[in-house]
């Protein structure tokens, strides 16, 4: 089922969610863009493995 | 002399922060050489090659975290491992004292007007991301490398049904509104809508468009494979809807290597439909002239001027005077010794690197890329004529792109500036969001010693450097060229160009 229209060419709209490396961040707030930085880490192996069970159930 | 190695297992920093807490420890009083990394294959031979690689680095794995470094003396070797576990400790961003959400789903809660996901964690982590992001509603724009092509298939099939884009994944590029995502320059507002298969032709058109007074609407990236018959230009597709339904979209210009016959003539159909002119850019299909409302165009520097003719942007295409440029290679020509015969090309734009190939295909290139006339046996020495991206995952693996770290691409002119058969070096300058501050300083000062070193043997070294980027970027642009003239190198505001010149200069050697 298709979601709503999508927004990301909207004027004003954008506002960035960054994993991973904190330079791309670091120039969207250098232009007054929104963003967040999330303090990513690696899932750890054996929550890996739950995860990739968890994705095959659903 | 004192050594410090140690392991700090499962701890993960991005490849940037670490370049830059490297740097810091480096400065350090005492220390002649620090490196903090991953320990991925790669970096173990960065390691092995200064000598600090130790047995319990070498059996280390790619999510394990190595800091090794040199000092005069036990004190300050103690000093330096101290600083670099503090800087280490440090929340990303400067946000000291303030929660940072640990996952995707906390950042969205919090942020709910979020429209974007950027990411670049490393490519066996990014599609449980891309998904996640998907779901939540999000855009996707997929920095990260190394993601399964199936991988990449069922992302863009659920962002297909969500009604979102998938921006690669390895996509370096894009500009949203004016907003630079991945490394992007500062493009004057307009009405051309760019849509790129990759990173640096993005770069290369939307920099051109701002020079020949054209502007930029968007510029949407698709990732490198994106036109494969696998995955069949989905984003492309999706793109090019929303660029037709954009009311400050009023002409198209795509840019990719060639895709598959089947996908061509999909991606060619949905432009015919979009009741806007679009000029098309298949890199290397030798394909020029206009059909209906569709423009086919042969580098991305025509690209660039078609679309801007089309809008009726009338500046010229940014180029040397005719006298500049021969001016400066009749100098070399003259210096030239018999031995100087080869070219060495060293870019950190993949497909200005590629766009180079397809310039020079009347020589014999070796190249890591596929577009050479053969692969290199060794990809750290040159052989005869050559041409390489150094952005290629075989020379960036656990480290920043050499349009953040220069490191690699210096050693390398080093390198070359040594063998007495180079006749030519042939560079690219990439400036813009996310690459580095101040990259002319660096360049310039490694070529200085590339060219002295050359002199010292009885040689001269010309160089060639095309820059790509606009006035309004971050550097300077201005500097930045006066920066490099300086050293002696001809500069150049556009790849094409660049090539079209060391291809002239290479003429009388080769026929």
């Amino acid at each position: 089922m298709a979601d709503q229209s999508n927004p990301l060419l909207t004027p004003g709209a954008l506002s960035v969610i960054n994993l991973g490396a904190e330079l791309f961040a670091e120039a969207l707030r250098q232009q007054e863009v929104p963003v967040v930085q999330v303090q990513w880490t690696p899932p750890a192996a054996q929550d890996e493995d739950l995860l990739d069970l968890l994705d095959n159930l659903l | 002399m004192a050594e410090r190695i140690l392991i700090r297992a499962r701890e993960y920093h991005d490849s940037v922060r670490l370049m830059r807490v490297s740097e810091a420890i480096r400065k350090s009083p005492g220390v002649t050489e620090a490196m903090v990394m991953m320990a991925t294959p790669n970096n173990k031979k960065i390691l092995g090659n200064a000598g600090l690689l130790s047995g319990e680095a070498e059996a280390a794995k790619a999510d394990d975290l190595v800091i090794a470094l040199i000092a005069d003396c036990e004190a300050n070797a103690a000093a330096a491992l101290e600083l670099a576990e503090d800087s280490l400790a440090q929340k990303p961003g400067g946000a000291a004292g303030v929660a940072m959400p640990r996952s995707l789903d906390a950042a969205h809660a919090a942020t709910p007007g979020a429209s974007v996901a950027a990411i670049s964690v490393p490519g066996e982590h990014a599609f449980r991301e891309a998904k996640r992001a998907l779901e939540l509603g999000l855009n996707v724009f997929l920095f990260s490398d190394n993601v399964a092509l199936e991988d990449e298939r069922k992302l863009k099939a659920l962002a297909a049904e969500k009604n979102r884009l998938v921006m690669g994944p390895d996509c370096g590029t894009a500009i949203i509104g004016g907003a630079c995502l991945g490394f992007a320059n500062k493009v004057r507002p307009g009405k051309v809508g760019v849509i790129g298969a990759s990173g640096t032709g993005t770069q290369e058109i939307t920099s051109l468009l701002d020079w020949l007074g054209a502007g930029l609407s968007h510029a949407i990236g698709t990732g490198g494979r994106d036109l494969k018959a696998e995955i069949g230009g989905a984003t492309m597709l999706q793109a090019l809807d929303l660029l037709a339904a954009d009311p400050g979209t009023e002409v198209i210009a795509i840019t990719s290597k060639p895709p598959s016959g089947e996908v061509a003539e999909k991606v060619v159909a949905a432009c015919r439909a979009v009741g806007k002119p679009v000029v098309i850019n298949f890199l290397g299909l030798g394909k020029t002239g206009t059909e209906g409302n569709v423009t086919f165009t042969d580098t991305l520097a025509e690209t660039a001027l078609a679309a801007a003719r089309l809008i009726g942007a009338e500046g010229e295409m940014p180029a040397l005077s005719d006298e500049e440029a021969e001016t400066y290679l009749a100098a070399a020509r003259a210096k030239r010794t018999d031995g100087q015969k080869y070219l060495r090309g060293l870019y950190a734009g993949g497909t200005l690197c590629y766009e180079a190939l397809l310039g020079l295909k009347d020589l014999t290139v070796q190249s890591n890329l596929s577009a050479g006339a053969g692969p290199l046996p060794d990809l750290f020495t040159s052989v005869g004529h050559t041409v390489i991206d150094m952005g290629e995952d075989d020379y960036t693996d656990g480290r920043p792109h050499p349009m953040i770290d220069p490191a690699l691409r210096n050693q390398r002119i080093l390198k070359e500036a040594a063998d007495p058969e180079v006749a030519l070096l042939l560079l690219d300058l990439v400036i813009g969001y996310a690459a580095h501050e101040d990259p002319a300083e660096s360049l310039a000062q490694t070529l200085t010693e590339a060219r002295a070193s050359a002199a010292d043997a009885g040689r001269d070294l010309p160089v060639i450097v095309t820059i790509c980027g606009t006035e309004a970027d971050p550097q300077d642009h201005a500097a930045q060229v006066a920066r490099l003239e300086a050293a002696g190198l001809l500069v150049t505001r556009s790849n094409a160009e660049a090539v079209r010149l060391a291809a002239t200069y290479l003429e009388d050697l080769h026929g």
